[in-house]
């Protein structure tokens, strides 16, 4: 059995960025488990750009973005195990690992899980009509033609506004296939609203809302797709079809976080964003168990999924080595004598109860979706992550604790597809039994 | 002078802020924008609409058979597809480094296409 002190399940930005913040926190002995070939994740694959602007306030691609923390982790020589399964997760972090080097038993101190997403397919969404080859899932395609060179087709439709969806429109477009349609069954696209403009709207590719595909038709290849308008129940409209005739669906209908490991693991999952639950400390319902990325809740911004990656790095750490860690220097807040620095916004470690995590709970109420964390102790300053149920302008957000309002944020664009990041103080939330969070005029 | 007068939405970062533009080049009216590079993007649109471009060329020699790559400044929006030509055609050899320049002066924009990852040699 291989001891540890941290491992991370998954090398995308999440598990990267985790790993820094580990090791910038005093860490030293990581492994990073990745089962593709190289680290970075699905940022390989997105070579467009637009990414870092919250971070680090620039636009970088994919790529370059991955390279930031790549460097580092190579840098601070972190141990990565490439090519290489988790196939188990056990409650006293016990991993089962299937790698090059053959069956490893690995006994970690704390683990932390950024395994990222999978793609919903045609057979999760039930579309009817033949199965021909050419329906591809959105970063499937991406893949195929940003890293292996190949075109999936040259007549396309697309179903689903998603920005994978949007941004494929684009690189479709511009290696010369014509892409005749995205398609969307909401009223709204669940993309964000530049994308809307420099994918779709730049090259004049027309965005069908309330519509969906009704049927598929082809027997080897597809070789047209229907499409009808639904009403509010999303039911087709008899007498609105419209057919396209191409030769590739892209589908790009939605992410669904992978918790496989998590859910062996008794980890307590979330029914509604598909991810473990967890405190504002980024643990999930077991101990040292944490859990972060597009594995905990699907993301529009890496800036945001590095951000909370970083906040489970950074309480593994003060897990592993038991006590508190300075969030901000990420030096390990303790004096010289041994006597703890003033971090009094934060639990110490000792107040850690075994299983019994601090229950007070977060709640998405009117309008609004979803909220992470699901828990938070009522100790320390914290992020709050949110979506709305539906798009609305000039809007407040509120959190409450029942009686009081904590928090009132006023939006003029509250967009499903747009998450929303409030901060909360230490003082706002420490005498509160639970926070409601929901959307008023 | 033609008059201006539209909506559009800025596209420089995820905000989307929604913008309102009227007036002519010269004395534009911008309103909704939360932002200087909103105010810039706004005023670029109306007259030379630009944007960065990233592709993927071939490369011979390497671990992996592409490099992706970016216009390392935006490019005028009517030569993209020009510029997508010139890109197809390009053929580098590896070893490629992040920020090496693949084409020089792509398309004849004044603007070099460069790598935005490495490549090793096979």
């Amino acid at each position: 059995m291989i001891k540890k002190d941290l491992v991370v399940i998954g090398g995308g930005p999440a598990g990267l960025a985790a790993a820094v913040k580990a090791r910038e926190s005093g860490v030293k002995d990581i492994l990073m488990i990745e089962r593709g070939s190289r680290l970075g994740g699905i940022l390989n694959q997105c070579i467009h750009d637009g990414f870092g602007l919250e971070l680090f306030k620039k636009a970088y691609t994919g790529p370059e973005y991955a390279s930031k923390f790549i460097e580092k982790v190579e840098s601070m020589k972190i141990e990565c195990l490439l090519d290489s399964t988790v196939s188990e997760l056990k409650p006293d972090k016990t991993l089962t690992v299937i790698s090059p080097k053959g069956l490893l038993e690995i006994k970690a101190k704390a683990v932390i899980l950024t395994t990222g997403c999978r793609e919903r397919t045609r057979e999760m969404i039930k579309i009817p009509g033949s199965r021909p080859a050419g329906v591809y899932t959105a970063g499937c395609a991406q893949n195929l033609i940003n890293l292996l060179g190949y075109m999936p087709g040259r007549k396309i439709v697309i179903l689903g506004s998603g920005d994978v969806g949007l941004i494929m429109a684009r690189r479709l477009t511009l290696e010369g296939a014509k892409v005749l349609a995205v398609v969307e069954i909401m009223p709204y696209s669940n993309g964000l609203k530049r994308n809307i403009v420099q994918c779709l709207e730049d090259f004049e590719i027309p965005l069908y809302l309330s519509h969906t595909i009704v049927e598929i038709k082809g027997s080897k290849r597809v070789e047209a797709v229907v499409i009808a308008k639904v009403d509010e129940k999303f039911q087709s409209i008899k007498g609105s079809e419209k057919t396209f005739e191409c030769d590739t669906l892209l589908l790009s209908v939605g992410l669904i976080p992978e918790n496989e490991l998590a859910e062996k693991a008794g980890v307590e999952i979330d029914t509604v964003t598909s991810g473990p639950t967890v405190n504002e400390f980024n643990e999930t319902s077991v101990q040292g168990i944490y859990s972060a990325g597009n594995s905990l809740q699907v993301h529009d911004l890496v800036d945001w999924t590095c951000l909370e990656a970083e906040n489970a790095g950074l309480h593994a750490a003060e897990y592993i080595l038991r006590f508190p860690v300075s969030p901000l220097s990420g030096i390990r807040a303790i004096g010289t004598n041994g006597s703890q620095s003033p971090v009094s916004s934060r639990r110490k470690i000792e107040d850690r109860k075994p299983k019994t995590r601090e229950n007070l709970k977060t709640r998405p109420g009117n309008g609004v979706r979803q909220v992470v964390p699901q828990y938070y102790s009522g100790k320390s300053d914290f992020s709050i992550s949110l979506r709305v149920s539906s798009p609305c302008k000039n809007k407040n957000i509120v959190v409450s604790d029942g009686s009081k309002i904590v928090k009132k944020v006023f939006l003029r664009q509250l967009n499903p597809a747009e998450m929303i990041r409030l901060a909360l103080t230490r003082k706002e939330v420490e005498n509160t039994r639970g926070l409601n969070v929901h959307v008023q005029d | 002078m033609s008059k201006i007068d539209g909506n559009l939405v800025c596209i420089i970062c995820p905000n989307g802020c929604r913008i309102r533009v009227s007036g002519s080049a010269g004395s534009l009216k911008v309103e909704g924008h939360a932002c200087q590079k909103g105010y810039e993007y706004t005023v670029k649109e109306v007259s030379n609409p630009e944007r960065v471009i990233t592709s993927s060329v071939k490369v011979t020699q390497g671990e992996i058979p592409l490099v992706s790559v970016k216009t390392k400044n935006p490019v005028p929006k009517t030569r993209i597809k020009e510029v997508m030509n010139v890109i197809k055609k390009a053929r580098v050899k590896a070893p490629v480094e992040m920020g090496d320049v693949i084409i020089k002066n792509v398309g004849n924009t004044g603007v070099d296409l460069i790598a935005t990852r490495k490549v090793n040699r096979k």
